[in-house]
């Protein structure tokens, strides 16, 4: 497309004048010009101008625009006169003309090219396939020369082949000739051995009676003197009864010989069926579990679940001990289900396996690949993070390890050095406060010891007291009567108070040894001593006032002071 | 291993006692009876005339000694030296004659095979046995001794009579479906007695101890048959050596073949050893060597030494063709043997005749070829432990057990080309026997 482009290019640039000629030209060959035109197609850029000047030249410009204007008109261009009659040119009609011509120009040349094109390629097509041609016909030529070389051979062949089969054929009837002359000569020679024997044996028989009769007494056994038996028994005389015996044992030995065999049997037979209920045992463990596809199913599922039963009561029941033949094939054959089954499913795995991606996988069988593929990276996230802290952790121990030595040894006293002086500072605090208590102790003993004197001195004056009490009373008694019996009660009263006291004297001369091993008890019980003196002090006052609440209380009394005594 | 120094013998009459203690020899007319253990003479016996053959008494106490030509038997006792016993056949003459297994009666076939005399050493008794028959092992009994299978023949048929050792009485009396039959041998567990044909029909037949046949087995039809017959000690199988050169092994329970064993002439499979006795050159010191040479240079310098070798797989034995138009040819398996723990099995295929074929039972293959230089004489497992001891008529005995085997040359001046060996029912010596001479081997 490009070509014509290029070489019209210079007729267009070309001059007015030329254009001019170029028309004249055309005028007075017109048939000719397009003629050329189609003859040669590319007309080179130097002929154009003396090409187009033979047309159109100065003295037939008229006819040469009224012949241009018929030929435009009669293809159905518009005329390229001004109006219908007139001399004047239209320009634009003219131009428009040019341009529609040039592109009619263009289009025939474009339409040229490509058919020129289909030319070459048919011509090319055509070539091509005539070679083809040529070669098939070769090829078909030698194919028949061999198809009838292979058709001989063949032929040769089989013939060949029948003349095998019938040597063949010749050799089994001679085999079976032999073989039936051989037997017929084994036949005619037993006869004849078995005659020659009969000669023989009445040979024989002869023999024999001439020398049973010869009554040989050479035909003797010299012997110095008869050996006992080797089992020292004598030996029998044959009789029915010994005969009978003879049986019996041969039959026992028998016997024994088949029940050790059956035995033996038995034991190989009750080893071989544990050994199959174990095969099956692992076979069914081996198989997947039987919740597949319906048709399967169909077709196995009864006969699956009548298995499983029989199963269960064939492991259930002693099988060793069961030997019957209904039994044994039950046996068999459930091993023979189940290793099919087995075999079967090894296969469709098998199948599996070298299918390979192809087929789509199960979607509940398989774990889809983007799921697997984070799975993993998630793995490896983590593999990567206890990586780094394992090596974080590997850096800071051989940071540890890999210090100077003085520096570790000098942290390790910095660190023993801390723990010591925090150690002196406890045993320090410890010895303080081990002085402290036992100030504190020396202290409440001695607080402790004066406690006890002090209030040994005052039962003494309480004891005193009471006693000038006692006798001032006394004195009083005799004096009026009236009041005996409760002064005799107050009388026994005060006796028990003093015999009460003389045993808290005891009592406290004995508490006084073991105060000091109470440190903290006598700290607390250090008012305490006072108050069982206020209190009994107190409660004299009571039962001197009230003398009939005196026997109800004074138990009391004696279980308070007691206790308080106890205390202390 | 000791040997101990070569003595006179003649006629092969070798042989121990059941109790393993005597060894009893002949020279001529001498029955020499010699302790094991160190040799010396215990006894020695002056028979009528040149023995031809000798066997012991099962309690070890008597030995019979059989001049057929004379026809004569005589007794020794070994308690009593002076107590002798004859027993003189007269014109009726003398075939075979062995003991009875109680050890007290002395069973003699007459010329022709006319009848079997049974002479009794404890009473006066006498009993006869007709029609016996002629053929290669007539008069089988029982290991325990309780019964006697007899072949018969009458009217052109065969039978097999079963007596009780004891009393001697009849038990049993069939007919076999044999053409001639030819041999007759009980199972060790004594309650099967295999019969079989000679060799122009295959057939051999299992009867039980009541008589009633058991089962019959027949491999093929026209070729030549059965040469061998043997039984497993445990009564398990039993192997039939035939003349295809293959050995069929028929097991107990069902009497059908469990298996073949080939003889081929090549060994291709990999899991056989194949031990190959070759020769050592002897290495002569010629400063030595003196003029004329002494006994013993002479006998160094022309006995060889040889040791086993192990040839690699596939190995190509020595194979004889034989003979096509000669009766009994050398070819088929013509010894068996089981060892006594019931795992293997010696075999010797007679057209390979150089080679022994041992078999492992338990896996039912061929275990062990061992190829000697010579032709395979004579071999005997040994009665107590799975040890085989094979002799090929030069002075070595060769001994295989599954840990290994061992060529060993009998020391000793002379040639003395071993043709026969025995062991003792202990198992620790075996008497080595050549046509002049025997020796002692001490194993233990």
């Amino acid at each position: 497309m490009g070509d014509w482009k290029t070489i019209t290019v210079p007729v267009l640039s070309s001059d007015s004048k030329n254009i001019i000629q170029y028309t004249s030209e055309r005028k007075r060959s017109p048939t000719s010009m397009n003629s050329q035109v189609l003859r040669l197609p590319l007309p080179s850029s130097k002929n154009m101008h003396s090409f187009f000047s033979a047309f159109c030249t100065e003295e037939n410009i008229e006819q040469s625009i009224s012949y241009i204007d018929r030929e435009l008109t009669t293809l159905g261009f518009p005329s390229i006169y001004a109006e219908s009659k007139g001399k004047e040119l239209n320009l634009i009609s003219i131009i428009n003309c040019m341009n529609e011509l040039l592109t009619l120009q263009h289009k025939n040349l474009r339409a040229q090219e490509e058919v020129e094109m289909q030319h070459l390629k048919l011509g090319s097509d055509m070539d091509h396939l005539q070679n083809c041609y040529a070669k098939l016909k070769e090829q078909l030529e030698l194919s028949k020369r061999e198809i009838v070389g292979l058709q001989e051979r063949d032929r040769q062949l089989q013939s060949k082949n029948r003349n095998l089969h019938q040597l063949l054929k010749n050799e089994k009837d001679e085999v079976q000739k032999l073989q039936n002359i051989i037997s017929s000569r084994a036949t005619q020679y037993n006869h004849d051995m078995k005659r020659k024997e009969r000669d023989y044996n009445k040979l024989k028989e002869r023999l024999r009676q001439l020398v049973m009769d010869k009554k040989d007494k050479k035909i003797a056994m010299e012997v110095l003197n008869y050996v006992g038996r080797a089992d020292g028994k004598r030996g029998a005389w044959r009789t029915d009864k010994t005969e009978a015996r003879n049986e019996e044992e041969m039959y026992k030995v028998l016997l024994s010989d088949y029940e050790q065999r059956q035995k033996q049997l038995l034991v190989e037979n009750a080893e071989l069926k544990k050994v199959l209920q174990q095969m099956k045992k692992e076979i069914i463990s081996l198989l997947p579990p039987q919740k597949q596809k319906p048709k399967e199913r169909s077709e196995d599922g009864l006969v699956l679940s009548d298995l499983e039963e029989d199963i269960g009561e064939l492991n259930k029941e002693n099988m060793w001990e069961l030997s019957c033949e209904t039994v044994r094939e039950q046996l068999t054959n459930s091993i023979r289900k189940q290793w099919r089954m087995l075999k079967n499913h090894v296969e469709k795995l098998d199948n599996q396996v070298s299918r390979g991606h192809s087929e789509p996988w199960n979607e509940k069988d398989v774990i889809s690949r983007e799921d697997h593929e984070l799975e993993t990276e998630k793995l490896e996230l983590e593999i990567q993070q206890c990586k780094e802290m394992i090596k974080t952790q590997q850096q800071l121990l051989q940071q540890q390890l890999t210090c100077d030595d003085d520096t570790t040894l000098l942290l390790q006293d910095c660190y023993l050095l801390e723990e010591r002086e925090r150690l002196q500072e406890e045993w320090r605090l410890f010895r303080e406060q081990k002085k402290n208590f036992e100030k504190e102790r020396r202290s409440f003993t001695e607080a402790a010891i004066r406690l006890g004197l002090e209030r040994k001195a005052f039962e003494e004056d309480r004891g005193a007291w009471l006693k000038q009490q006692f006798l001032s009373m006394t004195a009083d008694c005799k004096h009026s009567e009236n009041v005996t019996t409760p002064s005799a009660f107050l009388r026994s009263k005060y006796l028990v108070q003093i015999i009460s006291l003389h045993s808290s004297d005891q009592d406290n001369r004995l508490v006084k040894p073991t105060s000091q091993q109470r440190k903290p008890p006598s700290v607390l019980n250090g008012p305490v001593p006072a108050e069982p003196c206020e209190t009994s002090q107190y409660i004299t006052y009571n039962s001197v006032e009230s003398e009939k609440a005196a026997g109800a209380s004074m138990p009391n009394l004696w279980v308070e002071s007691d206790d308080k005594e106890e205390i202390e | 291993m000791n040997f101990s120094e070569l003595f006179k013998l003649s006629g092969l009459l070798g042989r121990f006692s059941p109790d393993g203690k005597c060894l009893a020899s002949c020279v001529q007319h001498r029955l020499v009876v010699r302790d094991v253990s160190s040799l010396q003479i215990r006894q020695i016996y002056a028979c009528l005339d040149q023995i031809q053959y000798i066997e012991w008494s099962s309690d070890s106490l008597f030995i019979l000694c059989a001049m057929y030509k004379r026809g004569i038997v005589q007794v020794w006792s070994l308690e009593q030296p002076d107590w002798h016993c004859k027993i003189d056949e007269g014109s009726a003459g003398l075939v075979a004659s062995c003991w009875s297994p109680d050890g007290r009666h002395i069973l003699n076939t007459t010329e022709f095979h006319l009848r079997i005399t049974v002479w009794s050493l404890c009473t006066k008794s006498v009993s006869y046995i007709k029609y016996p028959k002629a053929c290669h092992q007539g008069v089988v009994f029982t290991k325990d001794g309780r019964y006697m299978a007899v072949a018969e023949r009458r009217d052109c048929k065969d039978f097999i009579s079963i007596f009780v050792c004891s009393n001697w009485q009849l038990l049993r009396h069939f007919d076999t479906e044999t053409q001639d039959l030819f041999g007759i041998e009980w199972a060790p567990n004594g309650c099967v007695l295999a019969a079989w044909d000679s060799c122009l029909e295959y057939k051999l037949l299992l009867y039980s101890l009541d008589g009633r046949l058991l089962s019959s087995y027949r491999a093929y039809e026209w070729p030549l048959g059965i040469k061998s017959v043997a039984w497993s000690p445990s009564s398990q199988f039993l192997a039939i050596g035939s003349f295809d050169e293959k050995v069929r092994i028929l097991n107990h329970v069902t009497w059908k073949k469990i298996t073949e064993f080939e003889h081929p002439a090549t060994i291709s499979s990999k899991k056989t050893i194949v031990y190959k006795e070759v020769e050592k050159s002897p290495s002569i010191e010629t400063e030595r060597l003196s003029f004329p040479p002494t006994r013993e240079l002479a006998s160094s310098l022309f006995s060889t030494q040889s040791k086993y070798e192990i040839s690699q797989v596939p190995v190509s034995l020595q194979y004889i063709k034989p003979v096509a138009d000669r009766a009994n040819p050398k070819v088929g398996v013509g010894m068996l043997a089981f060892s006594a723990d019931n795992c293997f099995l010696a075999t010797k295929n007679d057209n390979i005749p150089n080679t022994v074929w041992i078999w492992d039972i338990r896996k039912l293959k061929l275990l062990v070829v061992l190829e000697q230089l010579c032709t395979i004489q004579c071999f005997q497992w040994d009665p107590r432990q799975p040890r085989l001891a094979l002799c090929t008529g030069n002075s070595r005995v060769y001994l295989w057990s599954p840990t290994g085997c061992m060529a060993v040359q009998v020391p000793g001046e002379g040639d003395f080309q071993i043709v026969s060996l025995s062991w003792n029912s202990s198992g620790d010596s075996m008497v080595l026997l050549s046509k002049e001479n025997f020796c002692l081997c001490y194993l233990e």
